[in-house]
């Protein structure tokens, strides 16, 4: 290439006497030395918010000494898709499927957390069927997985190691398909409600993600050989990206991160929701606050939740009851049904509000098109995502509607970490750096 | 859920679900009779768990029944009219279908909603509260500042305590509460903004939830401004990680935050006009058409009020 990829710096009144350069696209040796040649140490590069190892639309703003990131700065707001003010146009219903799309790679926590934050402002926290949470507890937890692999994978990948990248989204599709089996849906599922589920499990669903788990188990063994000792892992990844505790607790970090640190604080155990009270599992730390103890930490929760997810299985084998509160004001009015095309509305339920019930009928339509109204007042609900924390912030005004849905995203808050953690580092830490705190920018922007 | 995993969590969590049982059943019953007698309930439902929070609930919720029905009003549980205090109306809602200026042919259309958030909470409040607000209150009034002058009032309400704070003191409160041994709310996990266009004086409420980490436990404070003048001083020196939410607060709903180290905006673009989660800022959208037919967007679709 000839295009020359450092240009002179710009003169405005703001920059006067300060020399700046832009650099885009091309070799990066082919920039230094244009860069030498104008005679200047320091410059920025803006990396993103179309770069493939910023795991979304992220803007990092680096500033450069040779090979040093002397200042590094995140710009976010390239995905802000205003779901939040949506769902104040919708039903509490209908939130759900607004709140699935804002962290893609993990959206039954936000619909968990979204359900428990209205079922607790309906006050029918404790009428929640126990099979409902058994199943939430379920797909959180092969969903915990899912994340996570995507976390290690993608790291991986943006590390050049491809391996790493495949094994992990393998492993991944066996998880992928149960959620296609049970909602319906790969990702974007809409199937925590509030009330319960949207559907029970279907004919053989526990044996299947029985036999995915040792699917799953024997692809993480893999990840683990090709990971943990891998000499060239190490040396990317040790020291790299250090936040320790007093850092974590100082920026709001959760999650992964703040368990690198050696703090086990995990809000599965601190605040208990759907019953993690009563499975057991640990919560893994680490000490060493760098990359490669958030990986360790990653890989070591896929196990604990491989655990949480056995004991679901046997709890669901043994009871099978309902998956939808028992109070037909809130309650969903049908279960979905599979028909020859497909998953949709249960011909039962059509045949019977069209044909013998117009109360039903009322009933049905009041719910689907009216919704329920919810008590005035204001919740907090977290829960444990992958990536942290995860807050909701409902406020009810009596209505049919959310009246302010805030999403507290882990994501969002863990990114301000980006500063500490790359400056000081080589350039090409910062991939590094960026990629174990596991941005999802879709949670990010929401 | 089976009984005995109900027991075992409420015996994890602690005692401070214990008094907001009665009135959360009291609630739920009226769930249920809501969609059948219309809307008026509903004032009085919001009413209830904030006058319910006492320690003789079961004995209060019935005597005050009543006159919660009557007047939409929270009364106090123990009957003097001088401890009443203003309620928080956060809107008055008319009709049942959110449709105006049509031929009211539904019967609902006289219908008067007064949507009311729920009130401030006597004491006790139940289990750790009181010792979060007595430690609290002793703190203030050791600095000089005073509880009174820095608490506007205490609101608990399914099972969460809401401190409402003078925005004058915030700073103060917050240091407080990350820096004494027996409060310990050093984490914070951000702030978040919601705007009541109807509650003047007091439009923008900025909600900010914290944690305790070594005691288990959680609250939120909440500061109300008015909107023409939405300055509220910034909590970064006491929070560094409400430095990215606080810009987002203020993107979304225009609060200033004084002493912020750099308040910009982070979602929206720099040069983008208004505050786009507040009340009177359109959704936007537009009509889809589809096989001939054209369906509204969601702002313009018939709702429920």
């Amino acid at each position: 290439m000839s295009t020359t990829h450092a240009t002179g710096h710009i003169v405005d009144d703001e920059t006067a006497g300060i020399p700046s350069f832009e650099a885009s696209g091309g070799d990066w040796s082919q920039i230094a030395e244009e860069a030498a040649r104008l005679g200047e140490e320091r410059i920025v590069v803006n990396m993103g918010p179309q770069h493939p190892s910023t795991h979304g639309v992220l803007r990092l703003m680096l500033e450069i000494d040779g090979e040093t990131v002397t200042e590094a700065r995140a710009g976010i707001g390239y995905l802000h898709t205003g779901i939040e003010k949506n769902m104040e146009f919708r039903t509490w219903t209908q939130g759900v499927t607004f709140c699935t799309r804002m962290d893609y790679v993990a959206p039954l926590f936000q619909e968990a957390a979204y359900c428990l934050g209205v079922e607790k402002l309906l006050g029918i926290t404790d009428d929640i069927p126990q099979r409902a949470s058994d199943i939430r507890v379920l797909m959180m937890e092969l969903n915990r997985i899912t994340s996570h692999l995507v976390c290690i994978a993608t790291g991986g990948n943006e590390l050049g190691a491809t391996t790493i990248m495949t094994v992990g989204f393998t492993a991944r599709e066996e998880i992928l398909k149960i959620f296609e089996l049970v909602t319906g849906l790969r990702m974007n599922n809409a199937y925590i409600r509030p009330g319960g589920v949207a559907q029970d499990l279907p004919p053989g669903a526990v044996q299947q993600t029985r036999d995915a788990l040792v699917q799953v188990r024997h692809y993480v063994r893999q990840l683990e050989d090709l990971m943990l000792a891998n000499p060239i892992l190490h040396l990317r990844t040790k020291g790299v990206g250090y936040l320790g505790l007093a850092g974590c607790m100082a920026l709001g970090i959760t999650g992964p991160m703040l368990r690198s640190a050696g703090l086990p604080y995990d809000a599965r155990k601190t605040d208990p929701y759907c019953g993690y009270e009563t499975y057991d599992f640990d919560v893994p730390t680490s000490q060493d606050a760098d990359a490669w103890g958030r990986i360790v930490v990653r890989l070591e929760e896929i196990y604990q939740s491989m655990r949480i997810v056995e004991q679901a299985l046997d709890r669901l084998e043994k009871n099978p009851g309902p998956v939808m509160v028992g109070d037909k004001k809130i309650a969903w009015p049908a279960q979905l049904a599979i028909g020859t095309d497909g998953m949709g509305n249960s011909l039962d339920h059509i045949r019977e509000i069209m044909g013998t019930s117009m109360e039903a009928l009322i009933h049905h339509f009041k719910l689907v098109t009216e919704g329920f109204r919810v008590p005035a007042g204001q919740v907090f609900q977290t829960v444990e995502h992958p990536r942290g924390e995860l807050g909701v912030h409902l406020v009810s005004d009596g209505g049919t509607r959310p009246y302010r849905a805030h999403f507290r995203d882990p994501s969002f808050n863990n990114l301000q970490a980006t500063s500490i953690i790359c400056e000081g580092g080589q350039v090409a830490d910062v991939v590094v750096a960026v990629a174990s705190i596991d941005p999802v920018l879709g949670g990010v922007d929401r | 859920m089976s009984d005995d995993v109900t027991d075992e969590k409420k015996d994890d969590v602690g005692a401070p679900h214990a008094p907001v049982t009665a009135p959360k059943d009291a609630t739920r019953d009226e769930q249920a009779t809501t969609a059948t007698t219309g809307d008026k309930a509903d004032a009085a439902q919001a009413a209830k768990p904030g006058a319910g929070a006492t320690s003789d609930a079961a004995a209060a919720q019935s005597a005050t029944a009543a006159a919660l029905e009557a007047g939409s009003q929270n009364v106090p549980a123990d009957d003097t009219v001088a401890a009443r205090t203003p309620l928080e109306v956060v809107d008055v809602r008319h009709g049942l279908f959110g449709v105006h200026g049509s031929g009211d042919t539904s019967g609902y259309g006289g219908l008067v909603t007064t949507v009311v958030l729920p009130g401030p909470s006597e004491r006790p409040y139940g289990g750790w509260f009181d010792e979060v607000v007595d430690v609290l209150t002793e703190l203030l009034d050791a600095s000089g500042t005073g509880y009174a002058n820095a608490v506007e009032h205490v609101v608990v309400d399914r099972g969460e305590l809401t401190l409402h704070v003078h925005r004058e003191h915030l700073v103060e409160v917050t240091r407080h509460l990350r820096d004494d041994h027996d409060l310990r709310f050093e984490l914070s996990l951000g702030v978040s903004g919601v705007h009541y266009p109807h509650e003047t004086g007091r439009e923008l409420h900025a909600v900010y939830h914290v944690v305790s980490v070594t005691h288990g436990r959680r609250l939120r404070l909440e500061v109300a401004v008015p909107d023409e003048d939405p300055h509220v001083p910034s909590t970064v020196s006491v929070y560094p990680a409400n430095d990215w939410h606080e810009r987002e607060t203020f993107d979304f709903f225009g609060i200033v935050f004084d002493g912020h180290p750099g308040l910009a905006r982070i979602e929206m673009p720099d040069d983008w006009p208004g505050h786009p989660q507040r009340k009177d800022y359109p959704l936007g959208g537009i009509p889809v058409e589809y096989k001939g037919a054209t369906i509204p967007p969601a702002d313009q679709r018939r709702s429920y009020s």
